[in-house]
């Protein structure tokens, strides 16, 4: 359990004047969820982009299972096992829910210069997206227009379509974000389960969800890690507390 | 497969239907025109068919689609003009350069998207129209002759109209079959993936370029095969075969036919084209009823009827004319 999955050494990116990522450091051990939490604007998306490949960093390395990944291609680290969800909503609207899953497995089913054979016929595809749509909850949704279905169905296909990429690791982009209580208890409890297999990186606003499911917690702010430890560190942390805790709570009590 | 009876259905069979019987009415009527516009809808039918495949269903607007109907025409005229009438050296070639056209335009505007797309696919068919402007041994800007259709031995006779017209016809069906099984593939569904949402196919995987610029040469190779036809057709080239209103009439028969579907190009092409013929014609009647004389100048403005047609179209039948027919709504 003590390998490093996910290394992130030195990060830093730069968008004009603001640091979004200020020589990050970080280890993911194989096996845990380790969340980041953080204020608005603390760079946590920018920090996936990065580890996910759509974002160049300045300097800095990632490495993942001991592999040097920082200047591979998206589609590449997808197929070494590393799977991102969205924050924003990022599906195939005008296919049905079936598609988008079968789509994620057909990724990592060799290439696709299949030119003749009904796809949707393969049950070579179909059935692990069954499989991934099952775990979420969707099955009974499969031949759903996934425009017709509900922010909260959107979240969980969003999620079965990292899983069914057949991933080692996952990069969990806010994926309570716009869910309702219900919706939320959903989740984690399909993220607790999937715990077991998998490592995840959560990025999470939702402390309460963050708190009952992470092994570790790191906490950015303004682009920078202030800190690292297991949960009740980081809630006991003072310098937490008054950078992002304390804040929220002054929110809350407005 | 079951075919089911739906109006759509019997719509496309009855159109299959009156161009497989048309060479019969036309040999029955002696009236050979038909047979000789609807040639010419066929052969631009196929063009259409292949750039939906990249517009349609990769979401790719080329706006230079006519430069492979010039490249087919350039390389089977050029090639007569040398001696080689050939149609197993003619033809192969003619879909070879296309498609290594379609390479080089593709790996190139691929790159970008939206309105650069565009006009990078449109600048490659102004600059091919332009060197077509200046080939004088293959007479400039007044075009060529071709003074022997592409010679297959006595495989068969494309001199003869009927059976030229049902080689077009089959090669239609043949390229609309091709398009069907490929956008149902593998390779079909990462492009449409890549259209819906290109970004996700790639963080899930796909690296996506290499299958969109298949997608674009497969297209190009057809169009080439278009472009061969129409040469044959007319036997004749010029420059204005891939003059850019030709692409955007392309763009226009994918659109009205509609593009989410591999037949809609078809009917689009029929449909427009049969239109531009009998549109002048309806209009010097209306105007000869009303005036009680012939008014030739009226005639001209027949793009006048069809621009609000295809405007309504646009607005109230995002499917095309085929989506219409089918009562299903896209986008």
């Amino acid at each position: 359990m003590a390998d490093t999955l996910l290394k992130i050494d030195g990060l830093t990116k730069r968008f004009g004047g603001v640091l979004a990522s200020d020589n990050v450091v970080l280890d993911v051990t194989a096996g845990e969820l380790h969340a980041i939490i953080g204020p608005n604007g603390a760079g946590k998306t920018t920090l996936i982009g990065q580890l996910s490949g759509e974002i160049a960093p300045d300097s800095g390395r990632v490495h993942f299972d001991g592999r040097d990944i920082t200047a591979l291609p998206v589609y590449t680290r997808s197929a070494l096992g590393l799977a991102r969800s969205f924050q924003i909503t990022s599906l195939f609207l005008d296919f049905t829910a079936l598609d988008n899953v079968a789509l994620a497995v057909q990724a990592h089913a060799g290439h696709s210069f299949h030119f003749w054979q009904d796809a949707r016929d393969e049950s070579a595809l179909r059935e692990p997206a069954r499989a991934a749509l099952a775990r979420a909850g969707l099955s009974a949704r499969e031949n759903e227009i996934v425009a017709n279905m509900s922010h909260g169905e959107h979240r969980q296909l969003e999620l079965a379509m990292a899983l069914a990429t057949k991933p080692r690791m996952l990069l969990l982009d806010e994926p309570m974000a716009g869910l309702g209580p219900e919706e939320s208890a959903r989740m984690v409890q399909t993220l607790r389960e999937l715990k077991r297999e998998l490592t995840i990186l959560l990025i999470e606003h939702d402390m309460e969800a963050v708190f009952a499911l992470a092994d570790r917690i790191s906490v950015l702010v303004y682009g920078r890690v202030i800190a690292s430890g297991a949960p009740d560190a980081i809630r006991a942390n003072a310098e937490v507390r008054q950078a992002y805790l304390g804040e929220q709570e002054a929110v809350t009590h407005v | 497969m079951k075919l089911r009876v739906t109006p759509r259905n019997v719509f496309v069979v009855a159109l299959l239907a009156m161009l497989v019987l048309l060479p019969v009415y036309s040999s029955v009527t002696g009236n050979t025109f038909m047979v000789t516009l609807f040639t010419r809808i066929i052969i631009l039918a196929i063009a259409a068919v292949s750039l939906n495949l990249i517009m349609g269903f990769g979401g790719m607007v080329s706006f230079g689609h006519a430069a492979y109907l010039g490249i087919g025409g350039y390389v089977v005229g050029i090639l007569a003009k040398e001696g080689i009438s050939s149609g197993f050296i003619q033809w192969p070639l003619a879909l070879v350069i296309s498609g290594l056209f379609a390479l080089g335009v593709g790996a190139l505007s691929l790159r970008t998207r939206g309105v650069y797309f565009i006009m990078i696919t449109l600048a490659f068919a102004q600059m091919v129209y332009y060197v077509a402007n200046g080939l004088d041994r293959y007479g400039g800007d007044d075009g060529l002759t071709i003074q022997r259709r592409s010679d297959f031995g006595g495989l068969i006779d494309l001199s003869n109209r009927t059976v030229f017209y049902y080689l077009c016809l089959a090669l239609l069906l043949a390229t609309v079959y091709l398009v069907w099984r490929l956008i149902n593939s593998r390779f079909g569904l990462v492009i449409q993936g890549a259209r819906s949402n290109e970004r996700r196919m790639r963080a899930i995987g796909f690296p996506t370029f290499r299958y969109k610029l298949t997608c674009f040469v497969i297209a190009g190779v057809l169009c080439g095969l278009a472009g061969v036809l129409l040469a044959n057709h007319t036997n004749f080239i010029s420059p204005a075969l891939m003059h850019w209103t030709r692409s955007g009439d392309l763009i226009v028969m994918a659109v009205l036919g509609g593009m989410g579907t591999v037949i809609g190009p078809v009917i689009g092409a029929v449909a427009l084209l049969v239109l531009e013929e009998t549109l002048p014609h309806m209009i010097g009647f209306v105007s000869r009823v009303v005036t009680g004389q012939e008014v030739a100048a009226a005639k001209e403005y027949w793009q006048l009827i069809l621009g609000p047609m295809l405007l309504l179209i646009v607005i109230y039948a995002r499917g095309g004319i085929e989506g219409l027919i089918s009562g299903r709504r896209r986008g």
